[in-house]
């Protein structure tokens, strides 16, 4: 027994059991089984990562899933430095995760159906980082789908809640079908969908076309952006971005797990499994950091005008997904992924601590929000300081990684570089004001609810404030690995990840080094302190601004009216072509009749043969008399 | 062979023409009996018992028949009060 299976298999395990003995026999303790699966996997995930550190990388073949003439599929496991990263983020986040969860789903009766799925979506997650084809990582990345729609529809009586599960699944399928195209791709160009020989063979068809519809096409060009596509599904980038907020009808939780820190990552960690693609295809590389660098801006722009809790967080996520991105696409893959693991803690964090407010409050409007300070303090120092390391204040860990990011855009020396830098710079001043204005509304100033609900507040239980301190601990201190060089620092992280996504050339002296970070520090500093002045002392500058440039506001509150856009020229005709043309001639006419027609013809035939049967045994023996007459004459002819 | 000829068809004749439950019945054991008598003719002349041993099999069968057939004609009498076949169509589709 390897030991590394157990770190997906555990929680399987977990969710089997649950699944089906949830309902009647475990109940209120689906807990034990979820959350001991899943810290058996951390663990394991520890010592497999202890492992990588030490030189042993796995890449084995375990069973042959699927032979298909010259097509093979294999469930196998390769596990290098970039997959124990993952493995850290996604069973050490997730074990905190589920462990608040216990005291926030206390009581609900789907409990046993939350940990099956939480489990099954660990799971599937750990297959997707784990698998060493392009075949496991679809399975995966299907799964984990999957296991998202169950869980934003968590409680699906609210039609809010369904119809976001189906928007987000429905959404994913978009970019999942390129995604699917591109690994076709892949399989057709170089007949194997294993990681490491499509990795070893790109080389050798840089340069190549190929005719599509009569366009001359690049071939890796191709591959790349065909898997971009999934990965702007997945990671909720422009254009596809529009499910990732209505996600946050599901429990808060889960938003946590998989729309912050894990599932949503996928995107960037498959653009830096596939970097050997990736690299050879300059196109590919600049949509990636040009969609990275939009997405961010403009996830960013509308946090800044939300008033639900959970959705400036999930534009934040959204911002910073982007900003990963980026990354990867001015080739510094190591940086993406440095931003992706400390992301998962400070978003994680945050998210758990509006959780944590919810929880008290009992609904999502900081408008109606204020003042929780006293009465919350352990949420309110812990989700202070993940805003802090989002904002990227110097020494927490969202400094350290997005400053990496900052310098690698700038330093790339590309004009794309240039331009993305300048985005990003930009972004760098909303991310600490939309984060301070939430903090300030929520826990600063006067409680602005009803006196009912001032009477209920109170801090939440130990169950749920401790993981928030362990998270905060980790919001601090993770960066700490991948402190830069200029800074004293080994640049750890990047080191470690070297041999898989290699190093990207910068071209930039220490100085300037030192200058863009000591600009985008003061940029994000000069947010922060507006959103003081704005939020804590002038408090009637924002609603000023909001009147006199109420265009931009109404503008930014809409979300850039990309939901009422998708509405008119996607789903209204959509709609139309399904009521109007599938609806009355295909459905009605076409199967109905074909379905109502064929039991009616059995029907009039049967009627006829009725009339035989006459029910007198007589007419049957004269009948099997004749027969018999008959077949004596056939045989006497 | 020409006897049992004649009787298989006063049997199919009896069985096809007539009304009366019994008299089928008895049109029935004719038939069978007309088996019989060919069954055994044929083994005399081909010297091979196995023909007879087929005969002592449907006459057992016949009995058989005549007990389980008779019963149910009894049953039939008493709901129907009638032992003519074409008044009984219950099993009419």
């Amino acid at each position: 027994m390897k030991a590394y299976l157990f770190i997906p298999f555990l929680p399987l395990a977990a969710f089997i059991i649950n699944i089906l003995f949830g309902r009647s026999l475990i109940r209120d303790k689906a807990h034990w089984f979820s959350c001991a699966a899943i810290i058996g996997s951390f663990i394991a995930a520890v010592i497999t990562a202890m492992d990588v550190m030490h030189g042993k990388i796995i890449n084995e073949d375990l069973y042959t899933w699927i032979i298909a003439g010259s097509f093979k599929v294999s469930v196998g496991f390769l596990i290098d430095q970039l997959t124990a990263v993952m493995l850290i983020v996604v069973t050490g986040v997730g074990s905190l995760i589920f462990i608040y969860s216990i005291g926030y789903m206390h009581g609900d009766k789907g409990y046993y159906r939350f940990f099956s799925y939480l489990s099954l979506f660990v799971f599937f997650m750990l297959m997707l980082v784990m698998g060493n084809n392009f075949i496991m990582l679809y399975l995966g990345w299907e799964g984990v789908g999957l296991c998202s729609y169950f869980l934003i529809g968590f409680f699906f009586d609210k039609k809010a809640a369904a119809d976001a599960g189906k928007k987000a699944f429905i959404v994913n399928r978009f970019g999942d079908f390129g995604f699917a195209l591109g690994v076709f791709m892949i399989f057709l160009t170089f007949g194997t969908v294993d990681y490491v020989p499509v990795f070893a063979q790109v080389k050798n068809i840089a340069g190549q076309t190929i005719n599509l519809l009569g366009y001359e096409v690049n071939l890796v060009t191709l591959i790349a952006l065909l898997l971009f596509c999934g990965a702007v599904g997945k990671s909720a980038q422009i254009p596809l971005h529009v499910w990732l907020p209505d996600a946050m009808e599901g429990p808060t939780p889960v938003s946590a797990l998989i729309h912050a820190a894990t599932m949503v990552t996928a995107g960037v960690f498959m653009v830096a499994r596939c970097n050997a693609i990736f690299n050879l295809s300059p196109v590919a590389m600049n949509v990636v950091a040009v969609v990275g660098a939009v997405t961010s801006l403009f996830a960013a722009t509308i946090a800044v005008v939300q008033n639900d809790i959970k959705r400036i967080i999930a534009y934040s996520t959204l911002s910073h997904l982007g900003m990963m991105f980026v990354a990867c696409g001015v080739g510094a893959y190591a940086a993406g992924v440095f931003h992706l693991y400390t992301h998962a803690f400070f978003k994680a964090l945050l998210f758990l601590a509006a959780g944590s407010v919810i929880h008290a409050v009992h609904h999502n409007d900081i408008q109606r929000m204020g003042g929780l300070k006293k009465y919350m303090p352990i949420t309110y120092i812990t989700m202070f300081i993940a805003a802090l390391s989002a904002g990227g204040v110097p020494g927490l860990a969202g400094f350290f990684s997005k400053d990496e990011i900052i310098w690698s855009a700038f330093a790339s020396g590309s004009s794309v570089g240039t331009f993305v830098w300048i985005i990003v710079t930009a972004v760098a001043f909303f991310t600490p004001f939309y984060s301070f204005r939430m903090i300030f509304l929520t826990f600063h100033g006067k409680f602005r609810g009803t006196h009912h609900e001032e009477h209920h507040l109170h801090e939440s239980p130990s169950v749920i404030t401790i993981p928030l301190i362990i998270l905060a601990a980790g919001a601090i201190g993770v960066g700490w690995f991948g402190i830069p060089t200029v800074l004293g620092g080994g640049a750890h992280f990047a080191e470690f990840l070297k041999p898989v996504v290699g190093h990207p050339e910068f071209h930039g002296t220490h100085a300037q080094e030192f200058a863009i970070m000591g600009l985008s520090t003061s940029i994000a500093v000069t947010g922060l302190v507006i959103a003081a002045i704005f939020y804590l002392v002038k408090t009637g500058i924002p609603v000023m601004l909001a009147r006199n440039f109420s265009v931009i506001y109404r503008i930014l509150f809409n979300k850039y009216y990309v939901d009422e856009l998708y509405h008119y020229i996607l789903i209204k005709p959509t709609l139309w072509v399904a009521n109007s043309f599938i609806g009355a001639i295909t459905d009605a006419r076409i199967i109905e009749g074909i379905v109502n027609g064929v039991p009616k013809a059995i029907g009039r035939f049967a009627e006829a043969l009725r009339k035989v049967q006459t029910g007198l045994a007589q007419h049957y023996a004269i009948i099997m008399a004749a027969g018999v007459m008959i077949i004596i004459m056939l045989m006497l002819w | 062979m020409i006897l049992s000829t004649v009787v298989f068809a006063i049997g199919v004749f009896g069985f096809l023409s007539r009304r009366n439950i019994i008299i089928i019945f008895m049109s029935i054991e004719l038939m069978l009996n007309a088996v019989n008598i060919n069954l055994i003719s044929l083994s005399h002349y081909l010297q091979d018992m196995r023909g007879q041993i087929l005969a002592f099999f449907v006459i057992a069968v016949a009995a058989a028949e005549a007990a389980i057939g008779l019963a149910i004609v009894i049953a039939l009498f008493r709901n129907k009060a009638t032992a003519h076949v074409d008044e009984i169509h219950e099993m009419k589709g």
